[in-house]
């Protein structure tokens, strides 16, 4: 079923705000060429949840006028938490569509290190951009919506690690949504050359009560040869903000992709999060936690493909889900022929706290090689009261039980986040939106 | 002030519509070590569960007081707040909480806000309760029972025990999947609680426990009552001759309760 969808925007704006931004002419024609194929491509197909009255594409704004930040003092205070601002050296700061503030350590750049907004990359870097950018992690043509996010690209970052570079800090970008008319179409890019490592953290927060906004974000997740990449994520888009939010990791051989994304929006999202094993001895571990409240619709994909032998992929979905929110999970292991002594494993949980919740948690195992091992546990539940009784029985009293019992639930994204500030500002959030 | 009273006359429990106490009378007070010795299935679980507020464990009739106080009337947390504990037979896991964290707001939960103990005292007390029960100090930043082995579980609950301080302590099997060296160092805790200020009531079905421990009161458990007490001498004829005596001067056939059809 399709429904007929006008697009806001058509091929002359596209070509002449790329032309004016300076882009390259190969971007400029990924563009106009996903604008076409958008008509055609098929919407993403969320299992169990029906997207075909979410409003994906209705907007007004491609991009929305933002102050840059002159200096950190000037971030809003909801913001300035997040920035350790005696250790992160290299942060990137987006408001709405505009970058607006970036600060990369010397040392970094004199190794080759390149982080920087897209708009840049572009301009500057347009041909490591062009090797990357949804060339073999996310394709433009995937769907409608990766389509449109190729053809309205308007905004994100570029992080590039060369060979044998190791970075002890994180780098750090936070992505401000203050303005209830903006739109993102926000794309990242984390590229690891063979032997290098890295710590990525971002932030989509917004800082308004509610907006129409649509938000389209993809990421993608490369890692060279013995590569690792650690990406955090803490999502706190606003009430009524539609997100389409695709996360994808590419591993060669030997590499590690870490993930740990705790998924707050406050609006309907859905979520796809993959990473794909294709070198032997590669290494896929995807934590995600989630909260659902209100009456949010939210849909949770994560899948990791195994092509490589001696693979090793890890889901683990944790999710709590109050008032009147529905929230799947789907979490596929896919081991494909000649991956042998892969190893697949998912752990996905729903923690329901009301009775109109709605929560289900679907471990898919779809393998095509004898020589493997893989495992998943599922289950869709209230908070244990055995749990309870036993904290009670220690004097805390009920409220307090079920409050350590839902921050344990969700701690395996909290602990491995590795800045403090992120970190704390997640507790905090599962704290208000719990509560 | 001297040690606390708990008081249970008459008690009476159904667990999902069966009756599994028949009428328990106990008096645990302060600075008294009493042990509950009785064959498995007699109802001594059921007896802690009751006094604890297991929420399936329904209370038919008799009261359970505490200093006076009636505890039948209490949550489960007041229960806890008003000077009670129980050492579980098979303590829960909770993932996510750190054993420290735990302890903490158990501690900080019978202290009014803005008069939370401080950190640093509070580490200092975990510390060396960990060093006396011979506890890795790991363990503190582990998470609450998760993966613990059951003799680690056991001495996790002499801990909070020793952490806590209640007034009455019920321990159920406190003793059971224990070796010998864990064995003495859980009683070398519960030796370390006893005061004036402290009763307890250890609830075990082998008599190598009360080795390390004297009891001032022993009692037998069986059919959901309490059918036999004495003193000390008590648990010694039980490890010498076993269960059958009583049985045979109580004209007792089947000593469990609930099971019957
Ligand atoms: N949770 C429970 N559900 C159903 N029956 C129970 C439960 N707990 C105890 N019982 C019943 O009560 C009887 C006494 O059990 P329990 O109090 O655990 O004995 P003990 O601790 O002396 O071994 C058992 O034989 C069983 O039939
Ligand atoms: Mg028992």
């Amino acid at each position: 079923m399709t429904t007929e969808m006008k697009l806001p925007f058509d091929q002359e704006y596209i070509t002449s705000f790329s032309k004016e931004m300076g882009e390259p002419e190969w971007l400029t024609e990924l563009r106009v060429q996903s604008l076409e194929k958008a008509d055609t491509l098929p919407m993403p197909r969320p299992d169990k949840t029906k997207i075909n009255k979410w409003n994906f594409t209705h907007f007004n704004k491609l991009i929305v006028k933002s102050d840059e930040f002159k200096s950190l003092e000037e971030l809003p205070e909801a913001v300035k938490p997040l920035i350790d601002a005696d250790h992160s050296n290299s942060v990137y700061i987006q408001r709405n569509n505009k970058p607006a503030y970036l600060k990369l350590s010397a040392e970094l750049q004199e190794k080759g290190v390149i982080f920087t907004d897209m708009y840049t990359a572009s301009r500057m870097h347009g041909d490591l951009l062009k090797k990357y950018f949804m060339q073999s992690a996310v394709k433009a043509d995937e769907n409608k919506l990766t389509a449109l996010h190729a053809a309205f690209l308007n905004g994100g970052a570029f992080l590039y690690v060369p060979k044998n570079v190791t970075i002890e800090e994180p780098i750090q970008a936070i992505f401000l949504h203050d303005d209830a008319e903006a739109n993102l179409f926000n794309h990242v890019i984390v590229a690891a050359e063979d032997n290098s490592s890295v710590v990525y953290v971002e932030n989509y927060i917004s800082t308004v009560d509610s907006a129409d906004s649509k938000v389209n974000i993809v990421s993608e997740v490369i890692a060279g040869a013995n590569a690792r990449i650690q990406y955090g994520a803490v999502d706190t888009l606003a009430k009524g903000v539609t997100a389409y939010v695709n996360r994808k990791g590419l591993a060669g051989r030997d590499a590690q992709i870490e993930w740990a994304l705790g998924q707050m929006n406050d609006g309907n999202t859905i979520s796809e999060n993959v990473t794909l094993l294709q070198g032997d001895g590669s290494y896929g571990d995807a934590k995600t936690v989630v909260v659902g409240r209100g009456d949010q619709v939210q849909n949770f994909t994560t899948k990791i493909i195994h092509h490589g032998k001696n693979s090793e992929g890890f889901i683990l979905k944790h999710g709590v889900v109050k008032e009147s929110a529905t929230v799947i999970f789907n979490g596929i292991g896919k081991i494909e022929q000649g991956a042998s002594k892969s190893n697949a494993e998912q752990e996905s949980r729903v923690l329901m706290l009301s009775e109109k919740a709605r929560g289900d948690a679907n471990p898919i195992l779809l393998i095509d090689e004898d020589d493997v091992t893989a495992g998943h546990a599922a289950s869709v539940g209230r908070v244990d009261p055995g749990q309870l009784y036993y904290l009670m029985s220690r004097g805390i009293p009920q409220a307090e039980a079920e409050r350590l019992v839902i921050h344990g639930f969700l701690a395996p994204v909290v602990n491995v986040l590795p800045i403090e500030g992120v970190k704390k500002q997640l507790v905090e959030v599962i704290e208000r939106k719990v509560k | 002030m001297a040690g606390s009273v708990l008081t249970i006359k008459d008690l009476h429990v159904e667990i999902e519509g069966k009756e599994i106490l028949k009428g328990v009378n106990l008096e645990v007070k302060g600075g008294e070590i009493h042990a509950i010795m009785g064959p498995n299935g007699t109802g001594k679980s059921t007896l802690s569960s009751a006094v604890m507020g297991h929420p399936k464990y329904k209370v038919t009739q008799g009261t359970i007081t505490l200093d006076g106080e009636d505890v039948l009337e209490m949550e489960v947390d007041e229960r806890a707040r008003a000077g009670l504990f129980l050492g579980m037979q098979y303590p829960s896991e909770i993932s996510g909480v750190t054993n420290a964290d735990f302890l903490r707001s158990a501690i900080n939960s019978r202290r009014e806000e803005g008069k939370e103990i401080s950190l640093m005292k509070f580490i200092r007390k975990m510390d060396s309760q960990m060093e006396f029960l011979e506890m890795d100090l790991d363990m503190a930043q582990r998470y609450l029972n998760e993966g613990f082995s059951g003799g680690e579980k056991k001495r996790n609950e002499i801990l909070q025990l020793m952490m806590i301080e209640p007034k009455i302590a019920i321990l159920d099997e406190i003793d059971s999947g224990l070796d010998i060296d864990a064995l003495k160092v859980v009683s070398k805790g519960i030796n370390e609680m006893r005061s004036e200020d402290f009763g307890c009531l250890i609830i075990t079905h082998y008599q190598r426990l009360l080795n390390y421990i004297t009891p001032d009161h022993v009692h037998v458990m069986m059919q959901g009552r309490v059918v036999k007490s004495g003193g000390p001498e008590l648990a010694q004829r039980l490890e010498t001759e076993g269960y059958d005596w009583i049985k045979q001067e109580l004209g007792i056939e089947d000593e469990t309760v609930g099971l019957e059809a």
